[in-house]
């Protein structure tokens, strides 16, 4: 029987890989990931689970690491944040290419400089085009759910990818939330031994990671992109049987109150939990306003944004990133150039906000979301802004 | 009967007679490193997986949809070798225990070239040595970036021409003595580490052997003459390889439990300069230089043979890798 307990979500992550059978972990510690390995290497010190917990020295080793595991035909885990995502952005996009699955979680932190270990999403932006799927998660109940369909998406053979499980940093990974743990037995249905494609074994040799000269590294290109689209079918499939088994609904895109607003807000990760009592507010004040959250940020959810989308007048959208010299944060750029050619599409918006652990709170949602409407009725048009900062 | 049926009558009862890193790759005439691999695979057989640095040998023979590796190979990136054939170690260890592949001794080996393992690979080489996995790693050190045009390494002895380290008016070659990896090893307490050269082919397969059973990581730093790095006639390889024990520059040694043990005896150390003036990248060098050279050679020679009279093997301690396990 499922059972619901008050529980840490970094520990609750920790205790979700626990659930899925790993042969292997790899992990380094990094302020606010540090309790995902701490409590992950207590459940591999207590024999709870029969895995290899390889302590690295780095996380660019951490992802070389699991990446050698999972070749072997290994389940294979990793955890990392900030400063270490950028310390693995080398070997990520090598991950993809060679088509291995690997379970990665990412505390999301900003990066430096100044140095700031609190949240926002600068960590993961740079690695948009590593050909990973990256999945947001905005409570500690999705943090365990999609930890487990992470590893059943990964290891498909239609998909074989690397997947990235953001969290925002201490926002979710520090905070006690009352989370529904599915019962062993019930993920060992959902979830069974991986069977790998291709494995690193003497019994069949093979060679991995080989040179591609031109005549070959751009097909190569083209059918990694083709995969990375057409895993969306298997992420759609696997939420569909997660449904089924657990009764909790997953789309790449969700909303709150969208379908009759005229405004739209759009948010990934744990705000958007606090944006839904701020659209609440509004709406007892009359104004017709809803609520987009992206879940799925690659491969992106084209056709699902813009069903939701199309019919406002205005989507504001959150970014926690800076694009330095770009055309607003990288969620913004996405989403803009995602609805430039429709037909039917709102005003888009960028609104940066919540930097480097900055807080958000419902009354800023409500100012953010009040002064765009004015702005709208005048016309005005930013390019983006930095919401509530300084000089 | 010709050699050739000589070499088919004799062979296979001194070496593996099946190619694991086969003909058709793309290696230089008179490369030591390709020869120094395919000898490293015929002695560790087929029960072997390889996690192979990027550098001439993932080059030369992996070009899609060909290889030369018939044994199972991986390469992910520059300084990870050690990385990543720690992942690969693991994964069979679990796998193993867990009754997912067969249940048979397979023996990971990590390979790299001098700036795989002793510049950008350094990090990694000393955490997974550190960590204690059963894992080999042999270094290529052919004393230079040779895959990208010859520059200079912290493996390039002093004075040889690079084309980072060039033979200028005012600077000439190399301003620093050559790292010295396998003492980095030695000090992390790994059970066996051994200096190598495929100019002496039994004794490096020999120690390829001893590494392979080591229950635990295991290091060997094999010199790679490289004819178009060094400046040297392909043909002059073998006798390049022999030179640079014979006079010193290169000992072949190892160190089994921490114990120092010569394996190639040289009874009088040749002159350096036998070595060096057969090489176009020590052309420049001064009577003076090569004089400065011959001192700390002499010096370092002392140093090993100093550790190998003096130091005793820690198993007569009863010490035992992985005592916690």
């Amino acid at each position: 029987m499922a059972k619901q307990v008050g529980m840490e979500v970094g520990i609750a992550a920790a205790e979700a890989v626990g659930l899925c059978n790993i042969d292997m972990a790899a992990v380094y510690p990094i302020t606010p990931q540090s309790h995902i390995a701490e409590h992950l290497s207590d459940i591999v010190a207590d024999g709870r689970i029969d895995a290899e917990f390889v302590t690295v020295e780095s996380e660019h080793t951490s992802i070389s690491c699991v990446s050698g595991a999972s070749a072997t035909g290994a389940r294979v885990y990793t955890a990392t944040s900030s400063q270490g995502l950028m310390y693995m952005h080398e070997i990520l996009p090598i991950v993809s290419a060679m088509r291995l699955p690997v379970v990665m979680a990412n505390a999301n932190r900003a990066i430096s400089g100044p140095i700031n270990i609190w949240n926002d999403h600068s960590d993961i932006m740079p690695q948009r085009d590593a050909g990973w799927i990256v999945f947001f998660a905005e409570n500690g109940q999705e943090v365990v759910d999609m930890t487990i369909q992470s590893f059943k998406i990964a290891e498909d053979d239609d998909v074989m990818l690397p997947i990235c499980l953001n969290m925002d940093g201490f926002q979710l990974t520090h905070t006690v939330e009352l989370i529904e743990f599915p019962d062993q037995k019930e993920v060992n249905k959902f979830l069974p031994v991986r069977k790998p494609f291709a494995t690193l074994h003497p019994d069949h040799p093979i060679s991995m990671g080989t040179l591609g000269m031109p005549e070959i590294y751009a097909e190569s290109r083209k059918s990694q992109d083709e995969a990375l689209i057409n895993s969306k079918k298997t992420i759609f499939k696997v939420w569909d049987e997660w449904e089924k088994m657990f009764g909790r609904r997953y789309k790449p895109v969700e909303t709150y109150l969208a379908e009759d607003a005229e405004i739209l807000l759009l948010t990934m990760g744990s705000m958007g939990e606090t944006a839904e009592i701020a659209i609440d507010e509004l709406r007892k004040k009359g104004m017709r306003v809803g609520l987009v959250k992206l879940r799925l940020w690659r491969p992106f959810p084209f056709e699902e944004l813009k069903a939701v989308v199309k019919k406002a007048k205005s989507l504001i959208v959150t970014d926690r990133a800076v694009s330095f010299g770009g055309p607003g944060g990288p969620v913004f750029a996405e989403v803009k150039s995602a609805l430039y050619n429709e037909k039917e599409r709102p005003l888009v918006y960028n609104s940066i906000i919540g930097l480097g652990g900055r807080d958000v709170t419902v009354k800023d949602f409500m100012k953010l979301i009040e002064d765009a409407a004015k702005a709208g009725k005048k016309g005005i048009i930013k390019d983006y802004e930095y919401y509530g900062v300084r000089g | 009967m010709s050699i050739i049926e000589n070499f088919d009558l004799f062979a296979p009862r001194l070496i593996d007679k099946k190619e694991y890193f086969c003909p058709g790759h793309r290696a230089c005439q008179g490369c030591g490193e390709a020869l120094a691999i395919r000898l490293m695979c015929k002695a560790l057989g087929p029960d072997t997986v390889i996690a192979n640095a990027t550098g001439c040998m993932e080059v030369i023979a992996s070009f899609y949809p060909t290889t030369a590796w018939e044994l199972p190979w991986i390469h992910l990136a520059f300084e990870n070798a050690a990385a990543v054939g720690s992942g690969v170690e693991a994964g069979l260890k679990a796998l193993r225990r867990k009754g997912r592949i067969p249940d048979r001794d397979v023996k990971t080996v990590a390979i790299a070239g001098d700036g795989g393992t002793m510049d950008i690979g350094m990090q990694a080489l000393s955490g997974a040595m550190e960590r204690g996995h059963d894992m080999l790693f042999v270094c290529f050190d052919n004393e230079a970036y040779m895959n990208t045009g010859i520059q200079r390494s912290s493996g390039t002895p002093m004075g040889a021409a690079t084309t980072t380290s060039p033979a200028g008016k005012v600077i000439q070659g190399q301003q620093t003595w050559k790292k010295n990896v396998a003492e980095i090893m030695v000090a992390h307490n790994v059970p066996y580490v051994a200096t190598a050269s495929p100019s002496y082919p039994f004794d490096f397969m020999n120690k390829v052997k001893k590494a392979r059973k080591v229950k635990g990581p295991s290091y060997i730093h094999c010199l790679s003459v490289c004819p178009t790095g060094w400046r040297s006639a392909s043909e002059e390889t073998i006798k390049l390889g022999r030179l640079a024990v014979e006079t010193g520059m290169f000992p072949l040694y190892e160190v089994e439990d921490g114990k120092y043990k010569i394996t190639i005896e040289v009874d009088e150390l040749r002159p350096i300069e036998d070595y060096l003036k057969r090489q176009g990248r020590f052309r420049h060098l001064t009577p003076e230089q090569t004089e400065k050279i011959q001192a700390r050679v002499s010096q370092e020679y002392n140093k090993l043979l100093d550790k190998v009279h003096g130091l005793h093997s820690w198993s007569d301690l009863e010490f035992e890798w992985g005592l916690f396990e």
